[in-house]
């Protein structure tokens, strides 16, 4: 429109701001790549050239992986296991974001260290608690004994291990859906029942479409971490349920084998890329570009 | 015609409505009788009740005690989907992940309105607010203004027969403002739809509407058309909060059926006298005085008042002085273009024909909401 066009909207970054650029900047992030280089993109360049050379040049480590049935079926395993931690630490998790961004200050605060003491104890010990909680004469099956029901088979199996899992990596769930969910304009709920949404048509037409970034982003957190998670399926897994990263270990630590354990880490980087590249066109939100038309 | 149909706007009948949040009293009472079809604004400056009026119409909140009836119905308990009503936001409101054209069709999706029927609608409404090629934008690659207009025509599509406005103008520059005011006001006109406006802008309330309730402190103080409350205000406030004024304070007496007060050294006669034992205040508008050089071109039956010039502004179509009386009081003055120039420190008097005197009882806390 004539009168209007010129206006800049409240979406752009006015001119000054984005003219504010002191050279050298790039240098802050300095210790941080050095960091990055040092512990990871060395030594996993090492990992990739030794899955090619150790013992013998070539992809023999490679085809050893496939060949393998074993392989073949705790690549799968790894994969659906991740899928259902995500899956379950997301159902958990939206509902808890939600109650943190409507309660008041003090229980906010009550849930968001419940959210975060987890993350000051170990790994090893939460994992612990949870051998007591599902073990076969433990906690769970105590109180099912109880009541007169059979006990259930948890430990050592793939739903125990999904248990464990989603304690220890909800927080990186709730966290992100939760920064995400604040920022929703809770008036625009407002809005659609104004224009005649009853009350839950407006929370899934307009809070959720505009809390899925949080929740792709939690989801993918999650799912990756899982995919190469180690102590807790490693503690609470049985032979059944034993993941890549315990092959991993298997081949690197106890059969000194650098060379397939190197490969059995590309094959799941290369997997875990090529889900993020099927995920990320999901990921693009539209209504964040600053795009302009003619 | 491209606009939608002219609908028949509702009446709203609000009695003795009251809203409270625990000890607080946000609306005290009120009375408001709505005119099917009437633009009518809810002025008053913020906490005094206009925006609480504003929820309670629309639903977002349930009064305490009274009623509230939306074209001859009772809407107490009505949640706000269910009423059938249309409201702009200040802050827009728009679903920044539904492109305009989405926006302005999800009112008609709710009513299961689908198809042809729908995109012809959502056309004609984008077209009333003149923002039809920008069916396809996201909401974030608009100004503010065009916002705002996608709002209007969201509000209005599903032809509701009433609109509520919550300071819809609030967050827009000056000159953009003007121009959607008459832009609202050219809606209305068209629509037939009533109209609730809720502003703090006295001078946006006097551009838009047929009639203005000034809401201060929880109450209604007065409802009137902009030139019943400026040129006969009910109350100090009401006075003060419209346009601008000189407010006189003195000893006073009445003579007659004249009211007769002692300012400084000179005495100012004014038509009238109130009724009770209220103390008497009288309110002046800029434009009916005449700024004289002091004791020169004496009228027969004018009122004269000394001072000098504090303040001198030229605004282009005229000046605007602020004239420091001897009692301290500061008079606001316009003069129009041609009228001769006063420099700061000349002295001066004010004159004025008691006829132009509005007489009000005082009330101090007049002054205190308008800081």
């Amino acid at each position: 429109m004539t009168a209007t066009s010129d206006l800049t909207t409240g979406a752009e970054r006015p001119a000054f701001l984005s003219r504010f650029r002191p050279r050298g900047a790039v240098w802050l992030a300095a210790p941080a790549v050095l960091v990055l280089v040092v512990a990871l993109a060395y030594p996993l360049a090492i990992v990739v050239v030794r899955s090619f050379t150790d013992p013998v040049p070539g992809i023999d480590n490679y085809i050893w992986f496939f060949q393998s049935a074993v392989n073949r079926t705790v690549l799968q395993r790894t994969f659906v296991v991740a899928a259902w931690v995500t899956l379950v630490s997301l159902i958990c998790a939206y509902p808890y974001a939600y109650a943190m961004t409507i309660v008041g200050k003090n229980v906010r605060l009550v849930l968001i260290l419940c959210v975060l003491v987890p993350f000051w104890l170990s790994g090893v010990v939460r994992t612990l608690a949870w051998v007591i909680l599902l073990q076969d004469s433990g906690v769970i099956n105590s109180f099912l004994r109880g009541l007169g029901l059979s006990p259930v088979k948890l430990i050592r199996t793939p739903p125990g291990v999904i248990i464990g899992m989603t304690q220890v990596l909800l927080p990186f769930m709730i966290l992100p859906i939760y920064s995400v969910m604040k920022g929703i304009d809770t008036r625009l709920l407002q809005a659609a029942r104004s224009l005649g949404a009853k009350p839950w048509r407006a929370f899934l037409q307009i809070y959720v479409p505009l809390s899925l970034p949080g929740v792709y982003a939690g989801a993918i957190i999650v799912f990756i971490l899982s995919l190469g998670f180690y102590i807790t399926p490693a503690l609470l897994g049985g032979p059944r349920s034993i993941l890549l990263s315990s092959l991993v270990q298997n081949q690197v630590l106890s059969l000194l084998n650098w060379g397939r354990g190197g490969a059995m880490g590309v094959v799941l980087l290369v997997a875990t890329f090529v889900l993020l590249a099927i995920a990320a066109p999901l990921m693009r939100q539209k209504h964040t570009s600053t795009r302009r038309e003619a | 015609m491209n606009a939608p149909q002219r609908s028949t706007g509702a009446a709203i009948e609000i009695r003795k409505a009251s809203k409270r949040y625990g000890a607080f009293t946000a609306l005290n009472d009120i009375d408001l009788h709505i005119r099917p079809g009437e633009f009518m604004t809810l002025l008053g400056p913020s906490g005094s009740g206009k925006t609480t009026t504003l929820n309670l119409i629309a639903g977002f909140t349930d009064i305490s005690s009274g009623a509230l009836e939306i074209g001859g119905k009772s809407v107490t308990g009505l949640p706000s989907h269910k009423r059938n009503i249309g409201v702009v936001f200040q802050h827009y409101a728009l679903f920044p992940h539904m492109t305009v054209g989405k926006n302005v069709a999800y009112p008609l999706t709710l009513r299961g309105i689908k198809g042809d029927d729908r995109e012809r609608r959502v056309k004609r409404a984008l077209d009333m607010v003149k923002m039809a090629d920008f069916a396809h934008r996201y909401p974030n690659e608009l100004s503010g203004g065009q916002q705002q207009r996608v709002a209007l025509a969201r509000a209005l599509v599903f032809d509701p027969p009433l609109l509520l406005m919550d300071e819809p103008l609030g967050a827009l520059d000056k000159k953009l403002r003007e121009w959607l005011q008459l832009e609202i006001k050219r809606i209305h006109r068209e629509l037939g739809t009533t109209f609730v406006y809720v502003t703090h802008d006295q001078e946006e309330a006097l551009v838009l509407s047929d009639r203005i309730a000034v809401f201060n402190g929880g109450r209604i103080e007065q409802i009137g058309t902009g030139r019943e409350l400026y040129d006969n205000p009910a109350t100090l406030f009401v006075g003060r909060f419209i346009g601008e004024s000189t407010v006189l304070r003195g000893a006073s007496d009445v003579s007659g059926n004249d009211t007769i007060m002692t300012i400084g050294s000179d005495r100012v006669v004014a038509h009238g006298r109130l009724a009770g034992d209220a103390r008497p205040v009288m309110l002046l508008r800029p434009e009916r005085v005449a700024l004289k050089r002091a004791g020169a071109d004496v009228v027969t039956g004018e009122n004269r008042l000394s001072g000098t010039i504090a303040e001198a502004i030229y605004l282009g179509s005229g000046s605007k002085y602020e004239v420091r009386l001897n009692d301290g009081t500061i008079a606001v003055v316009r003069s129009p273009l041609g009228a001769s120039d006063f420099a700061i420190g000349d002295s001066v008097d004010i004159a004025f024909m008691p006829a132009d005197l509005i007489l009000l009882p005082d009330d101090a806390s007049a002054d205190v909401t308008l800081t």
